[in-house]
């Protein structure tokens, strides 16, 4: 098993290749549909983004609330192809890491390749195991979206499969 | 004769069902993913299904919803006819159970107005399909269902010159387009004829069915098979990253239809396939 530290250097993101399976260990942000918008309005806008994008990780997911004594709730990862549509624009900024599960789209495709980026895919539906992995969360802005606020999560050897290498080459069907 | 129900006591089966279904995977789901896992011949689809195994013992053990997503909850509610309700409006007892396994069970609240977006809180308003029953008891399904799996379900109003074939082709087609998305390994509700919304219906209540149960009528249980080897042969995988385990079982019924038409409707359910039921 590849064990790789988050965030993560283009030289360690070249040498995966799809199929591999990895333990990611560091930061993941998690942002889903609502969020991804937000981000993408801000670029839009000229604004600054409420997080640093350059080698950023982030984990397509909008947990449960967390139970007393954890640091989160259920956290699995939800569909990533709803958001091909924002994914290009912020890979563009220097974010190189995407988790979440199902297929991609080809315009992700590509600027992965551009940008030396690597798309990961955790187990949908295995929200507590996935919890367990997680040792800490903070909410780091758009709190009132609630479950899709953004949260900087650290986690330990949380387990995902290289879905997208950053030359294209992908365990999904045409 | 009359029964007296009281309405709190659906308010609070509605409550403990919808956690249960959301922390504890039922005996059925467990046992066929196991055998998919036995069965499967591709290591990173068997990584996978072990996955999706250890997560149902750790959702129990650590009391957490299996998946994070707490889905809308869909009630199924059929009440004898000779029931009689008390104890107030039964559609706000039924949103109340949800607002407290929402708040006291730690779901995720993921219900809003669908172009504002703006959140309700805690997943009401239910989904709730009332029929009338004889007897005087009072039957309850509480089904949440996640949307990376609903998102993918389709209906499709069929010329009747498509016929059995065409049919058949739609559903494997439906899985097809869906690929990883909806989390499978999944099951298939299949309605066939009625109408537009009968049709939708009856393809929600068939993912009702316990896993390993044919459909009664021979014809429609042969179609079945037939379809889960055809959608298995597509080699989708779990979660789309390749393998023997696309669907775990496919679940058909038909209604009569309109001599014009032939609709048929896919609804999709990913592996967390939760429903709990108690009879009051």
């Amino acid at each position: 098993m590849i064990q790789l530290s988050l965030p993560a250097s283009r030289g360690e993101l070249a040498k995966l290749r799809a199929g591999d399976a990895v333990l990611l260990s560091g930061f993941l942000y998690t942002a889903r549909d609502a969020a991804h918008k937000r981000l993408v309005g801000l670029l839009g806008e000229g604004k600054p983004l409420p997080f640093e994008l350059r080698g950023a990780a982030i984990y397509y997911a909008g947990p449960s609330p967390a139970p007393e004594g954890l640091p989160i709730g259920s956290c699995g990862p939800t569909t990533s192809a709803r958001m091909d549509a924002y994914a290009p624009a912020l890979l563009r900024q220097g974010h190189n890491v995407m988790v979440g599960k199902g297929p991609r789209g080809a315009e992700v495709v590509e600027a992965m390749k551009e940008t030396c980026s690597v798309y990961f895919a955790a187990t949908g539906g295995a929200g507590a195991l996935l919890a367990m992995r997680v040792k800490a969360a903070e909410t780091i802005c758009f709190e009132d979206l609630g479950t899709e606020a953004i949260r900087r999560l650290t986690v330990e050897a949380f387990p995902v499969i290289v879905a997208i290498d950053a030359e294209g080459n992908s365990l999904f069907s045409a | 004769m009359t029964r007296e129900l009281n309405v709190a006591l659906i308010e609070q089966a509605v409550r403990d069902l919808y956690i249960e279904a959301c922390i504890h995977a039922s005996p059925d789901l467990r046992a066929a993913v196991r055998a998919a896992h036995a069965r499967e011949s591709k290591p990173v689809a068997q990584e996978v299904l072990g996955q999706i195994l250890q997560n149902m013992d750790l959702a129990t053990e650590n009391g957490l919803p299996s998946c994070q997503d707490t889905g809308l909850c869909v009630v199924f509610l059929d009440l004898g006819q000779d029931l009689h309700l008390i104890g107030g409006d039964l559609n706000d007892a039924v949103n109340r159970g949800v607002a407290r396994a929402c708040l006291e069970g730690r779901l995720r609240a993921s219900s809003l107005t669908p172009l504002t977006r703006q959140n309700t809180g805690n997943n009401t308003p239910a989904v709730l399909h009332l029929r009338i029953v004889p007897g005087d008891g009072a039957h309850l399904t509480v089904a949440p269902k996640g949307f990376g799996s609903e998102n993918m379900s389709r209906l499709k109003m069929l010329n009747p010159s498509d016929g059995e074939e065409g049919v058949k082709d739609f559903i494997v087609e439906t899985m097809r387009l869906a690929g990883g998305k909806p989390c499978p390994p999944v099951i298939l509700g299949v309605g066939i004829g009625g109408t537009a919304e009968s049709c939708a219906l009856l393809a929600k209540r068939m993912l009702l069915r316990p896993l390993g149960q044919r459909a009664e009528d021979p014809r429609l249980a042969r179609m079945e098979e037939e379809l889960l080897e055809r959608i298995n042969a597509l080699q989708i995988g779990p979660m789309g990253l390749g393998g023997d385990t696309t669907a775990l079982a496919v679940h058909i019924a038909e209604l009569p239809t309109h001599i014009a038409g032939l609709p048929a409707m896919v609804n999709m359910q990913c592996h967390a396939s939760r429903h709990r039921e108690m009879t009051l």
